[in-house]
């Protein structure tokens, strides 16, 4: 009997391959095995035979909406700036997606990254991905030199290393509080929808923070980014960081500095997470890309909390629902302002 | 800022105002010709449209040793890009939160609404300003030793 993972690897090969075949798509954008277990790297299958390549299991962590928009612009005739857009039909563009990177793909759509018409979506609907961290620090950073995945365990091995570990303790924090695991838009599906899952505590590790004063969240701020060694992985595996100069390389005027001075690092952050202000999907890219462990995911889920609460959206659930920023209401909450709170004492 | 400055009890705190050329820094002018006394200790940067303010801005003020941020711009419905302080109320709205979820006091970073014809409110903004960044102190926490 194979696995759930298995099931779906193989469907998802079965389709990938009918579609380089028909020569509906000119590649596939899936996952493949990487050299070292846990760990699997995006792969573009660009032949039929290549499909027999791709796999599907619980490592999947990076988002695969970051790669297509290049992808995609790398089957159009080279073009400058100001030239006209290419006549007739470009070439397509397979991809797997579940419901966080469905739903960038949609942030991608409305921001102009890329055209729904040239993409196919095989949607998955997600059960979560394994957090590679979690999984050192059940066997106390053991070597792992093998993982086999069942349903609902982990079997670990390693040089006189076996050990069974529960499959959700292992999930990463952003999947385990996911509302919206299902693909929000696809062509094809593989296995079922399994609906808005019932999380009532999906902002916790938000909100325990923000119950502390405001001397110790800046406690918790400048530790938790302080082993941060700038190297921007979580910016490079982000699908909503595709400006073609960063912030962060900017000269004139340089917004941040370069080096590890804790000021530059604590804007660094600060200005990342802001950047994905009612865009960010808690895919959980940023944290799993991370070399250090620092759980930046928590800012960008502030922000996501702040924009539902105040705007009562949520970036990425349909093309035609503009993104929260890029949107206004004539009656917007404006408590926050000066001269609005002036008035509410006078009265 | 260097730690006698900081230990020192006169201490005027630097506050940098983005005001909007259409109406705040109009606002700010009223005041002047109109004589209302307000404290010293800001700096105006006079800019298109509270819309152009990004966080960039904000937070590279504190960098360079602001203590305290003023933005203010034309009161919604009265932009003169017709949109633009909508767009940058949700913006600060956001952003005024989360800078206070990092552990920056609440009072650092303030917005305002200002119209040309409120010289006197202008005044009253730049003395709450003001007393509340005072209240707090120097900036000490996003400020760069250069």
């Amino acid at each position: 009997m194979p696995t759930k993972n298995e099931s779906i690897t193989q469907e998802l090969r079965q389709k990938a391959r009918h579609l380089l075949e028909s020569g509906q798509v000119a590649a596939f954008l899936g996952y493949t095995s990487g050299s070292v277990p846990m760990v699997m790297k995006p792969f573009v299958a660009r032949k039929p035979e290549d499909a027999e390549r791709l796999e599907w299991n619980s490592f999947c962590v990076l988002n695969l909406a970051n790669y297509l928009p290049p992808l995609l612009r790398s089957f159009e005739p080279p073009r400058r700036p100001n030239d006209p857009p290419p006549e007739g039909p470009l070439p397509k563009v397979g991809v797997a997606a579940t419901g966080c990177w469905s739903r960038n793909m949609v942030v991608q759509v409305q921001e102009n990254q890329m055209e729904r018409e040239r993409v196919v979506i095989i949607g998955i609907s997600s059960r979560g991905m394994v957090d590679r961290k979690k999984v050192l620090n059940a066997v106390n950073h053991a070597e792992i030199t093998s993982v086999k995945e069942e349903d609902n365990s982990l079997l670990v091995k390693g040089p006189g290393l076996e050990e069974e570990i529960n499959r959700w303790d292992v999930i990463r924090d952003n999947c385990q509080t996911c509302v919206h695991p299902d693909p929000v838009i696809f062509d094809e599906m593989i296995g079922q929808l399994q609906g808005d899952r019932d999380i009532q505590d999906r902002f916790r590790q938000v909100e325990e923070i923000e119950n502390l004063s405001a001397q110790d969240r800046w406690q918790w701020f400048t530790s938790e980014i302080d082993s941060c060694i700038r190297c921007y992985a979580c910016r490079n595996a982000c699908p909503l960081c595709y400006c073609p100069t960063c912030f962060v390389d900017d000269s004139r005027p340089q917004w941040v500095g370069k080096s590890r001075e804790p000021v530059d690092t604590a804007i660094f952050h600060i200005l990342r997470a802001y950047h994905c202000a009612g865009r960010c999907t808690d895919c959980g890219s940023c944290e799993s890309a991370c070399p250090m462990g620092i759980r930046m995911r928590i800012l960008t889920k502030k922000l996501q909390k702040d924009v539902l609460d105040l705007y009562g959206t949520e970036a990425g659930m349909s093309i035609q629902q503009p993104l929260p920023l890029s949107t206004y209401k004539m009656d917007d909450p404006q408590d926050f302002v000066l001269t609005e709170s002036f008035k509410g004492e006078k009265k | 800022m260097n730690d006698k400055a900081k230990n020192q009890k006169d201490w005027e705190p630097k506050i940098i105002a983005f005001l909007c050329n259409w109406c705040s820094y109009a606002g700010a002018d009223l005041a002047g010709v109109s004589r209302y006394q307000y404290p010293p200790s800001l700096r105006i940067v006079r800019v298109p449209c509270s819309g152009r303010v990004s966080a960039n801005m904000i937070l590279d003020a504190l960098r360079s040793g602001a203590d305290g941020v003023l933005v203010s711009g034309c009161h919604p419905g009265d932009c003169h890009y017709i949109s633009g302080n909508y767009y940058a109320r949700r913006r600060f709205a956001v952003l005024k939160n989360f800078l206070e979820f990092i552990g920056i006091e609440p009072g650092r970073v303030n917005f305002s609404w200002i119209s040309a014809s409120e010289g006197e409110q202008f005044a009253e903004v730049a003395k709450e300003v003001t007393s509340r960044v005072k209240k707090l102190g120097p900036a000490r926490h996003l400020v760069k030793e250069f």
